[in-house]
């Protein structure tokens, strides 16, 4: 593994500049992935925040669903936020009933469970394994994860609602560090990607 | 939160904290690469989340048919937006007319996920628009250049589109208006800093809002591209020019296949730059709509004069 890992962001619709700009500052190169081939020239993933729906749409529609089912299974380090989380949920609550995810951690997430976009808000957040004091959380109509199993692990509570998990080399958030300067979490992601 | 500071947001505290400049901004980041999708039913609603639209504009007529109908434009009834709502999972914006805040407050109240202060309805306030630092929804705004644009963020827009001309499905107006905003940013960027101060009196927006653009290179906020975008290519078109994502008024649902062109314009807003998938995606569409030429309009029935 080189040094200065390729981290991709999943580019099909999204906050994808952000996780650039993010990733950039947390010194890897980051590289849009919109097709499959694109896959084999990156050591990590983003899923990126976004509409949910439409991505998975996407996914489907572009043939990336069983490559990125694939990468997942193979243990490709994968970081998402918002809907990124949702795309990494084995299951998830009030979504469409054909909404079609990744996978990747043993969680069920709720979509929109924290409200519609008048109940989007700020506020301090500790992550477990992130030093140096809380990172400003940034939820918008943020999922919260409603439960998970036993070998995920809980990095974060907001409001006795999980918004943080880890589960081996995939990690989620239900907020966006990208949309903040704090570039934390992106750097905790950019080490998975180089101790692979 | 009612911050006046059109900056860069501040540090989260450790209460949390709605309507934040951050949460409204952040919420069209979250759209970009988009189409959102004028509706005016919960069925069409329906059809334009299947097809994969990022939101929908929940009114009461499409623009074609504002033109055709003539008379006052106005919000749309609450029963309405609400049956859009629960159609739905997708955001979901509502227009008020320019200067109308009340109309805004009550689309605040029904909960809706956006607030468009559009040209599309009749303006009811010739001078002022909203006060949109007042309210917790985010909005967003036309513009037809870049003074017009950051006239709207300094009033608190949260995100902006570039006007074109609604309900055509002729591209030219988006293009210029895009293409305006676009050229005025990048000169901007090559001004001295000496020269920002003169050029914001040009512009007639604030120097501080100038500044940052002149740094940055693009908005502080989400552009998106509107009024007039028929087909897959145009979509494409607008995202090639700068555009973050797209509207889509009447182009869909006035066009012969709505659920199979609305599902073609999202994969040419995402693949806008690969002809193949343009091309793919443009095939076998039906009847696009008849569209206007924007040459013939009058003055007074051109939307994009409306506003200052």
């Amino acid at each position: 593994m080189s040094r200065t890992p390729t981290v991709g962001v999943l580019a099909l619709q999204g906050d994808v500049r952000e996780h650039f700009i993010a990733l950039a500052a947390a010194d890897a190169v980051a590289s849009p992935v919109r097709r499959p081939e694109e896959l084999d020239e990156v050591d990590a993933l983003v899923i990126p925040g976004g509409e949910s729906t439409t991505m998975s749409k996407l996914v489907g529609v572009f043939g990336l669903l069983e490559p990125l089912r694939e990468r997942v299974r193979a243990g490709l380090p994968m970081y998402g936020t918002c809907a990124g989380m949702i795309m990494l949920a084995d299951k998830v609550l009030d979504g469409r009933d054909d909404q079609e995810t990744l996978g990747g951690i043993d969680m069920i997430v709720r979509r929109n469970a924290f409200g519609r976009q008048n109940d989007s808000f700020e506020a301090a957040v500790e992550v477990k394994g992130v030093e140096g004091g809380p990172v400003d959380g940034v939820f918008i109509r943020a999922p919260w994860v409603e439960s998970v199993g036993a070998s995920a692990d809980v990095l974060a509570v907001h409001d006795g609602h999980t918004v943080a998990v880890r589960q081996g080399n995939v990690l989620a958030t239900s907020f966006h560090p990208e949309l903040t300067g704090d570039h934390r979490i992106h750097a905790l992601f950019v080490d998975m990607a180089r101790e692979r | 939160m009612s911050s006046t500071s059109p900056s860069t947001p501040e540090t989260a505290s450790q209460h949390p904290e709605t309507g934040t400049a951050r949460v409204k901004r952040g919420m069209a980041e979250q759209l970009k690469g988009g189409v959102i999708m004028d509706v005016v039913t919960p069925e069409e609603a329906k059809i334009a989340e299947d097809a994969g639209a990022v939101a929908v504009m929940a009114l009461e007529r499409v623009p074609a048919d504002i033109r055709k109908d003539g008379g006052v434009a106005r919000m749309s009834d609450p029963d309405m937006i609400d049956g859009i709502i629960n159609a739905v999972s997708i955001p979901v914006m509502a227009k008020s007319r320019i200067g109308h805040f009340v109309e805004a407050q009550v689309l605040q109240s029904l909960g809706v996920d956006y607030i468009d202060e559009s040209e599309v309805l009749t303006p009811a306030d010739e001078v002022n628009h909203s006060d949109k630092w007042a309210f917790t929804t985010p909005f967003v705004c036309g513009a037809t250049n870049l003074g017009e644009a950051l006239r709207r963020i300094a009033e608190g827009a949260a995100m902006i589109r570039s006007k074109g001309e609604a309900g055509t499905g002729n591209v030219v107006e988006a293009v210029r208006h895009l293409r305006q905003i676009k050229g005025e940013i990048g000169r901007l960027r090559s001004l001295d800093h000496n020269e920002l101060f003169a050029a914001a009196k040009e512009l007639r927006a604030p120097y501080e809002l100038v500044k940052e653009v002149a740094e940055l290179g693009k908005l502080p906020v989400v552009l998106f591209s509107a009024g007039g975008v028929a087909t897959p290519a145009d979509a494409a078109l607008m995202r090639q020019l700068g555009a973050e994502g797209v509207f889509v008024g009447s182009g869909i649902f006035k066009s012969g296949d709505p659920a199979k062109r609305a599902a073609a314009i999202v994969k040419a807003t995402t693949f806008y730059d690969d002809p193949k998938v343009i091309a793919d995606a443009s095939r076998d569409l039906g009847e696009a709509m008849v569209g206007i030429n924007c040459d013939t309009l009058p003055e007074s029935e051109r939307y994009a004069n409306r506003g200052w």
